[in-house]
């Protein structure tokens, strides 16, 4: 019995260590998908405020203030409350999304204006969000089954050894047929994100600069930089006053918390 | 009626004053202040039909301040939203209203709303039928989207099995209408100042609403319904100053609405129902359509919407609205650009009096405060019967420009 203790253990170790030497690249990209989303999951809920700044090939600016409650769903996506402030004109407009990893997204749109709230169409993955250089996938959360995977190398990024890993979305309606992100080794976040259009040229590079720990936990850039290599145009996100469990629940993701959020 | 509304306003505001003072000492109250300047240029293609409307230009100023208080950590807040508009031409026009003015208490699962306020019910596009609470401020627009501010109680409960809305509507908003010097209006000037009501309370009848909104997946349904003052009034004749006017009656009725959309991939689809009760008989009416977006055509970011509506009512010719029988179609176009640029179009067909009615809108940001409209609305009537008729040779472009703040 003594003898064969060793063997054991050397099954055990063979067990656990040959999965990781025999995985596919594809199964190596679903695995740093995992893990990231798993290092990323429990935060529950959070709020945050979002500057973007919009900027055409001639530099001229144009702003947008918007604000952004989220709720952690288990086994489903996340819901979201978004509130629009500047510009003026559409101050006050806000949209409630229930995401979902595969099927359609639930939006509502309430026009104060006309005080009405619109159930609209999720089909609309690819357009631009606001007229930024964002579309609405960029923003929606991630969610495993979104994508599949591909790992393609190591190599050093802005966050020290990365992972290099395909990412091609499932949805027909995606606007890329693929983008390639950068993960640091050590903490994975996301440090740069190549999209590749439907024709498969470069269409935009994203980079995320200024990472902020919260609850010890979770990783949030403050900026989001995305420059769109074919029109010239950028967008910049600023992230600031980043607050997570501040108690937000399914009641405060209804049609009527979108029509007095303010 | 002014009395009333007055009355219901001012005692929201003594009560919100109240709240604010408690909620100062907690040093907790957020104020803002922001709103509106449009400035309005409306251009005739020819003079109007009758008496007091021999001008093809006409010019208009209008503000809109709102100011918001948040207080006891956001769970109150109490909004007022003035609004006046001075125009040129038509005395009627230049008006004043309180849009809103009232104080929003928020619990776990329900809130209280209370005072001055507007409610939006539908999900159709070219008509607005079970949308009943508000009074339509017909003066400041044609298409019927302008509303007074409704005095009300109206608790709203958030249930699993849906959102429930209970409305205490106390007093009553007559609608507004163009004066002798408007455009768009019936041969008979409206005489506003000699309103008849069915009710004997008049103008202080106490409505009262009911209604359940749910979503189910990709559908969204609400029903409803609504005891009280009919918004729409029937008209008798009668004489001002020797000549003859119309006069409005405000008749008590019953009402139950019903809307629903599904939302279907990029397919939209609407059904408005109505059952109304009145003195004269009941009626059903319906407003139903489909709206479809081909997003990003041509591999650019802009979507192009297409609408189809048709629009029934039971009493047909008999109708006191234009939309008893018409087919509606149009075409949404949105550039998705920094910019927000908008082109809406569209064309209503009477299948009973082969009217025409067509509209464009286009609108556009301009730096970061200031949106320029451009509307072009243009009738053409088939038939002296069709309430159309009167506004025939109402067509007009609009350029609207609208300063934030």
């Amino acid at each position: 019995m003594n003898l064969t203790k060793p063997f054991y253990l050397l099954m055990a170790l063979t067990f656990l260590s040959s999965p990781v030497l025999a995985l596919t690249p594809e199964e190596r990209g679903l695995e740093i998908a995992r893990e990231a989303k798993q290092r990323d999951s429990g935060w529950a809920d959070m709020q945050a405020e979002m500057l973007m700044v919009l900027r055409n090939k001639q530099g001229e600016e144009s702003v947008r203030e918007i604000r952004i409650k989220s709720l952690e769903q288990e086994g489903d996506g996340d819901k979201s409350l978004t509130i629009f402030d500047k510009p003026l004109d559409v101050k006050g407009t806000a949209f409630l999304s229930f995401s979902h990893p595969l099927e359609a997204d639930d939006q509502w749109l309430y026009l104060p204006a006309l005080k009405r709230v619109k159930r609209i169409s999720s089909r609309n993955k690819s357009g631009p969000f606001m007229g930024s250089e964002f579309a609405y996938e960029d923003l929606s959360s991630f969610e495993i089954e979104k994508y599949s995977y591909k790992y393609i190398k190591d190599e050093s990024c802005d966050g020290g050894a990365c992972f290099v890993v395909e990412q091609y979305p499932v949805d027909k309606d995606s606007g890329y047929t693929r983008r390639v992100a950068w993960i640091d080794q050590n903490h994975y976040r996301v440090w740069k994100v190549d999209f590749y259009d439907r024709k498969n040229s470069l269409l935009k590079t994203l980079t995320f600069k200024g990472y902020q720990q919260y609850l010890d936990n979770y990783w949030r850039a403050d900026l989001q930089q995305m420059q769109n290599h074919q029109n010239g145009k950028s967008t910049e996100l600023k992230w600031s006053g980043y607050q997570f469990r501040v108690g937000l629940n399914d009641a405060d993701f209804n049609k009527n918390t979108l029509k007095r959020a303010r | 009626m002014k009395a009333g509304v007055l009355t219901a306003g001012l005692a929201t505001l003594l009560f919100s004053g109240a709240m604010l003072s408690d909620a100062v000492k907690a040093d907790e109250v957020v104020f803002e202040f922001s709103g509106r300047l449009s400035g309005e240029l409306q251009g005739y293609f020819e003079e109007g039909r009758f008496d007091g409307q021999n001008y093809q230009n006409n010019a208009s100023l209008a503000l809109e301040p709102e100011l918001y208080w948040s207080f006891n950590d956001g769970t109150d807040s109490v909004i007022f939203t003035p609004f006046y508009r001075l125009d040129q031409q038509d005395e009627e026009r230049s008006h004043g209203d309180i849009r809103e003015l009232s104080w929003v208490h928020v619990g776990d699962d329900w809130e209280m709303r209370t005072g001055l306020r507007k409610v939006f019910w539908g999900v159709t596009e070219f008509n607005h039928l079970v949308d009943v609470i508000n009074q339509t401020d017909g003066i400041e627009d044609s298409d019927g989207e302008e509303k007074l501010g409704q005095p009300m109680v109206n608790l709203s409960l958030v249930r699993d099995w849906g959102i429930l809305d209970l409305f205490v509507l106390p007093g009553f908003r007559e609608r507004t209408f163009a004066g002798t010097d408007g455009r768009l209006r019936s041969g008979l000037v409206v005489d506003t100042g000699r309103a008849r009501y069915e009710s004997g309370a008049g103008d202080q009848h106490i409505d009262t609403a009911v209604r359940w909104s749910q979503s189910f997946d990709l559908y969204d349904i609400g029903l409803y319904w609504f005891r009280g003052t009919n918004r729409d009034p029937r008209f008798e004749t009668g004489v001002k100053n020797g000549t003859p006017v119309l006069i409005p009656v405000y008749e008590q009725m019953d009402q139950i609405g019903f809307d629903g959309q599904a939302t279907i991939d990029s397919w939209l689809w609407k059904l408005e129902l109505l059952w109304r009760d009145l003195p004269a008989g009941q009626y059903t009416a319906m407003q139903a359509g489909a709206e479809y977006t081909f997003y990003g055509i041509r591999n650019s970011n802009t979507d192009l919407g297409v609408l189809a509506e048709f629009g029934w009512d039971e009493r047909g010719g008999k109708a006191d609205t234009v939309f008893q029988n018409d087919l509606f179609i149009g075409s949404r176009v949105t550039l998705n650009d920094a910019a927000s640029t908008e082109f809406l179009a569209g064309l209503g067909y009477d299948i009973d009096y082969s009217s025409r009615s067509l509209f464009v809108e286009a609108s556009s940001r301009f730096g970061e405060c200031l949106k320029l409209s451009l509307d072009v609305r243009l009738f053409d009537s088939g038939s002296p019967r069709d309430l159309m008729t009167h506004i025939d040779q109402d067509d007009r472009i609009q350029l609207t420009a609208d300063y934030y703040f």
